[in-house]
């Protein structure tokens, strides 16, 4: 059974508000940092695969509970490399850095989100496969085999696919079909106890050079202006009209 | 100078090359994967030169050998779609460059590029470098007209393909999928159960319109997650989206937000789902469906 690194972002959970303030989502609003949905399939198909499993996060102090909750449902090693800010990086240094933190665990399978739900990139599976000179299968719903030779199944131009991909490999995990496990009592006391190997980018002894974008600012999406709003169905054909007529899309 | 990574779907050119093309603004090289689409890139306005990049590695999609394989052909910035396979190449081609990707991008001035984060919640500004990789949003770019009669050279190039194709599934349906509509009709848990969809599916019909379903929807009644919009599901920007029995949760208001016109339609006049509407009819969907199946039959 092959090791397999799980690559985490906490990130606030999707149903909380976002708030802009001084140019930057205000972190201190959310009221709640979640484990980045499709990550929390890729954990679920590590778990399935069984064996040794390394949670890896790259972010600022607040994602070790994310790694405590990652080990209550059975992640085996836990592995932060501390970012005060994320988004002071470019992908091209995330790649760098969670590359390096893979190799440090010695897995030669890596299992990560299709996209983080904050920056919704999904640049961080092939880039990290691309600097473990890796193939990877992105958007994958479905999951069967082990490391001598995965079946994956992803959307393709006529609909589905299954494709076969062996070790060193990064699959970067879309929804499941299947039920995400919960932990139990044991399970998050145990959680508790479990150390978090905690690094900094430099302890990691790679070079990730300085970053060659620069985020100038967050705003809030623009207001829409206020639509109009018909009482009871006898209103449909107005309003159909006016979408032939005034928006011109039917 | 600008090199635009062709998008295609089965055997011709996706519509938004024509977009990045229009984004790039002139000059600019088109790389065809597999050689698919050529021709027609040639005849886009704007494209100064095709390459048709033929090889074993391109019979069917590894985001690693296709990135490797243009990655040695790009000249200046580059542009992908950002589909699935777009990022997927460009986050793979980035990387082996060493330079950064910025995903979804929705406006381009200068090195000055603009995207949507938390599925639309925000918006962030960023300055990019001369080589940043650039994926844009499908349908916010005007396309690039036709009319170009830009030289097509052929290029055989090979690479490492770490993935293949055991079995392909066709499409249940030959309903559009949503990502691709320019119309949508979305229902969710106001319709009452999953059998009720029948009533949207024949709105879809008479519309040629995809359609989608609210995160509930798919949670609790089990409908396929092909079909979900929102933030854990699909973000969309159709020219018209119509939501039928959808109070608007904050994460499905996410996914459908930045559509050109929205139509709502629900019982309850105060679901969060009018906020973003530009026109709310405040009716039950077993009134409303109907009048409007009648409504766009008249048409």
């Amino acid at each position: 059974m092959a090791d397999i690194a799980v690559l985490l972002k906490q990130v606030p959970d999707t149903n909380a508000k976002i708030l802009v303030s001084g140019g930057r989502v205000d972190e201190g609003a959310v009221n709640k940092w979640s484990m980045s949905p499709y990550d929390e399939y890729a954990l679920e198909a590590a778990l399935a695969q069984g064996g040794s499993i390394t949670a890896i996060t790259c972010g600022p102090d607040r994602a070790k509970k994310m790694l405590t909750d990652a080990a209550a449902v059975g992640a085996t090693e836990l592995m932060h490399i501390v970012v005060d800010d994320l988004t002071t990086l470019d992908s091209n240094q995330i790649s760098t850095i969670l590359a390096a933190a893979v190799e440090k665990t010695g897995a030669s399978v890596v299992f990560c989100g299709k996209q983080a739900a904050d920056s919704n990139a999904g640049s961080t599976g092939p880039g990290v496969a691309e600097k473990m000179g890796a193939g990877c299968v992105t958007m994958v719903s479905e999951l069967s085999g082990d490391s001598s030779g995965f079946l994956a199944l992803r959307p393709s131009a006529s609909g589905m696919e299954r494709v076969s991909i062996s070790a060193p490999c990064v699959i970067a995990f879309d929804k499941m079909g299947t039920e995400l496990r919960r932990p139990n009592v044991k399970g998050i006391m145990m959680a508790k106890k479990k150390s978090i190997e905690t690094m900094s980018v430099a302890d990691l002894g790679v070079d990730i050079g300085s970053a060659s974008v620069t985020l100038d600012g967050q705003t809030p999406p623009a207001e829409k202006p206020a639509g109009q709003k018909f009482e009871g169905a006898e209103s449909v054909p107005t309003v159909v009209s006016k979408l032939r007529d005034e928006a011109k899309v039917i | 100078m600008v090199t635009v990574i062709a998008e295609t779907s089965g055997n011709s050119l996706h519509p938004v090359t024509a977009q990045l093309v229009g984004a790039a603004g002139g000059d600019a090289t088109v790389l065809c994967a597999g050689g698919v689409g050529a021709a027609e890139a040639a005849a886009l306005s704007g494209v100064a030169k095709v390459v048709s990049v033929e090889g074993d590695c391109f019979s069917s999609f590894d985001g690693g050998a296709w990135a490797s394989a243009l990655g040695s052909l790009t000249e200046g910035r580059v542009l992908a779609a950002s589909t699935a396979n777009g990022r997927e190449i460009a986050s793979r081609m980035a990387a082996a460059k060493g330079v950064a990707v910025v995903q979804d991008v929705t406006n381009i001035s200068g090195n000055t590029v603009t995207r949507p984060i938390y599925s639309g919640k925000a918006m962030e500004t960023i300055t990019v470098s001369d080589d940043t990789i650039l994926t844009l949003r499908p349908n916010t770019f005007p396309a690039a007209d036709g009319g170009g009669s830009a030289a097509v050279n052929t290029v055989n190039q090979s690479a490492d393909v770490a993935t293949s194709v055991k079995e392909a599934i066709a499409k249940a349906s030959e309903r559009l999928d949503v990502s691709d509509a320019d119309v949508i009709i979305s229902g969710g848990r106001g319709m009452g159960s999953i059998e009720n969809f029948s009533h949207l599916e024949s709105i879809a019909d008479q519309l040629g319109a995809a359609v989608g379903a609210s995160r509930a929807v798919v949670d609790e009644w089990g409908m396929s997650h092909s079909m979900q919009v929102g933030q854990t599901g699909k973000t969309v920007n159709p020219s018209l989206y119509i939501a039928v029995g959808i109070s608007g949760a904050i994460q499905h208001l996410a996914g459908m937000r930045s559509s050109k016109y929205i139509v709502a339609i629900n019982k309850d006049a105060d679901a969060p789902i009018f906020g973003v509407a530009d026109y709310g009819i405040v009716a039950t969907w077993e009134e409303a469906l109907p009048a409007l199946a009648e409504a766009l039959s008249n048409l």
